[in-house]
């Protein structure tokens, strides 16, 4: 029993470390080809047939570039400050479920690495040490413009942390707890039952707080492209910057399954069709992190915190004593 | 077994990078080592099937010394070594290690000495949360509540410190504005 159990989770490990490394490369295809389309432009179309092998080719040269360490820059941090964001992402996906449990060759399969029964407070925690590594990256760096990159994303940490952690108080309320399967279970009952149309206020401000979460575009203000640069990453080469993409992307995959897991019913009842709709609800919001990047200009650190702590923090605390109210 | 692998792993992992902390004069090295450490000691709580105590643990310690983090920024040029001025070192070094058996001795002699009982035993069925609320809210609610007035005194402080000129932002006000604003300070203060 001990033994089967660990042989299983080493290999769900294994399996979703492959799928979302791999994932994130297709995704810088797919967010170069959606920003292409909406910009009017072809985006990659040299390498293999739609561009498709650019990814490989990314690949490559990221995995071949001479790793640079600069002279002044306190080198164990460095090197260690890329590791912290790709590793905290895949951390976090432990306790996501990401597919309904299903039968392989007559042994059940549950798709979770570990259903604790805290699991939502778990990823948002280990999501939030992700922002170590842009902090870490730009202070560790010896450079002006790193340094003013990791202040920003301190910023942005302090601010959007109360807002995820405040609106998701009232899907948690109204569930009774904190695990991911217990939520998609309470919205089994299809398309009426899904949180979404009980709670949209916690939906929309966990969905805004989400693109802060992630450090993407209207709050891509930590590695600021105005100036130019790529802020905290600005003294990185090779894969050291790589696994900096690698974990942006794999956060954006994870946070897209959790938002549809805690507010658009997950997998429902757990059938095939169950199963395809989250997929569909994680690609809408996966697509949705990208159209936002072609639509919106960025909003300054001030507008970020002004945002997030004057409307809202406010309005979510609002939500939750309405909802306290009303179930009460 | 696994359970003794993993506490001696994180036993091992939390007191190397507290000892780093105390011992580097790097402040980037400090700090970070701080935050391992702190996110390492969660690990006990979840051998020990405390959950929500060791995701508490992970969120609250992660924001607080990424305040750290920012007073760093503001003080030191935090890539540069920090000298520091230190008096006898053997002093420090048996003083800390006779104060830390002697905490060790304290909390573990009542614990050796009769066989401890949980006072609020594990409610069968009850989830993590349920139990920390259920303790939370009758055994301890006045010191829950008198630390809640505390961190609500600490707060409004906290704003009227910092919250001077608040509505203002120098960002989109003109030169000539910041230096007006300037010199009706000084008239203030004089």
């Amino acid at each position: 029993m001990e033994t089967a159990y660990l042989i299983e989770t080493v290999i769900k490990i294994v399996v979703i470390l492959l799928i979302f490394s791999a994932l994130a490369g297709i995704g810088t295809y797919f967010e170069r080809k959606v920003l292409a389309f909406m910009q009017r432009r072809l985006g990659p179309v040299n390498v293999g047939p739609f561009g498709l092998l650019q990814v490989a080719a990314d690949g490559i040269k990221l995995f071949t570039k001479e790793d640079i360490v600069p002279t002044n820059v306190v080198a164990r941090i460095f090197k260690i400050a890329p590791v912290i964001t790709a590793a905290t992402a895949f951390m976090a996906a432990a306790a996501i479920p990401f597919l309904p449990s299903f039968t392989l060759f007559g042994y059940e399969v549950h798709p979770i690495v570990a259903d604790i029964n805290i699991g939502i407070l778990y990823i948002l925690g280990i999501m939030g040490v992700g922002l170590y590594g842009p902090l870490l990256g730009g202070m560790a760096s010896a450079n002006k413009f790193s340094l003013l990159s990791a202040a920003r994303g301190a910023a942005v940490f302090i601010s959007y942390e109360v807002v995820t952690g405040l609106s998701i108080l009232a899907p948690i309320m109204m569930v009774g707890s904190l695990s991911l399967i217990d939520f998609n279970e309470y919205q089994a009952g299809g398309f009426t039952s899904w949180i979404l149309w009980s709670q949209p206020v916690a939906f929309l401000l966990f969905w805004i707080a989400a693109f802060a979460e992630t450090g993407r575009t209207p709050f891509h203000l930590i590695a600021n492209d105005h100036e130019i640069i790529d802020g905290f990453g600005t003294e990185y080469s090779g894969m050291r910057w790589g696994l900096f993409f690698i974990g942006e992307y794999a956060n954006m995959f994870f946070i897209s399954f959790v938002i549809s897991i805690i507010f658009l019913g997950g997998y429902g009842d757990g059938s095939f069709l169950g199963a395809i709709g989250l997929l569909l609800k994680v690609a809408f919001f996966f697509f949705f992190f990208l159209w936002t990047r072609a639509a919106w200009p960025d909003v300054r650190p001030d507008q970020l915190m002004w945002l997030c702590w004057k409307v809202l923090m406010p309005i979510a605390v609002i939500n939750i004593v309405i909802t306290g109210i009303v179930m009460m | 077994m696994f359970e003794a692998i993993a506490f001696y792993l994180f036993a091992f992992l939390t007191i190397s990078m507290f000892y780093i902390a105390v011992t580097t004069t790097q402040a980037l090295y400090a700090l970070s080592a701080l935050a391992a450490g702190m996110i390492f000691i969660s690990a006990f709580f979840f051998i020990l099937g405390a959950d929500f105590l060791g995701a508490v643990q992970i969120v609250v310690y992660s924001g607080a010394v990424m305040a750290l983090y920012a007073f760093g920024m503001m003080f030191f040029d935090t890539t540069r070594e920090i000298k520091e001025k230190q008096g006898n070192k053997a002093i420090i070094l048996g003083l800390s290690i006779i104060s830390a058996i002697l905490v060790v001795v304290i909390v573990g002699a009542p614990i050796i000495g009769n066989n401890i009982t949980a006072a609020y035993p594990v409610t069968e069925g009850a989830g993590n949360v349920q139990e920390v609320g259920m303790v939370l809210f009758t055994k301890y609610l006045v010191p829950f509540e008198v630390a809640a007035v505390m961190l609500l005194v600490a707060m409004i402080a906290g704003i009227v410190l910092a919250g001077k000129k608040m509505d203002l932002s120098l960002t989109l006000m003109s030169e000539a504005e910041i230096m007006m604003m300037k010199e009706e300070d000084k008239k203030v203060h004089l």
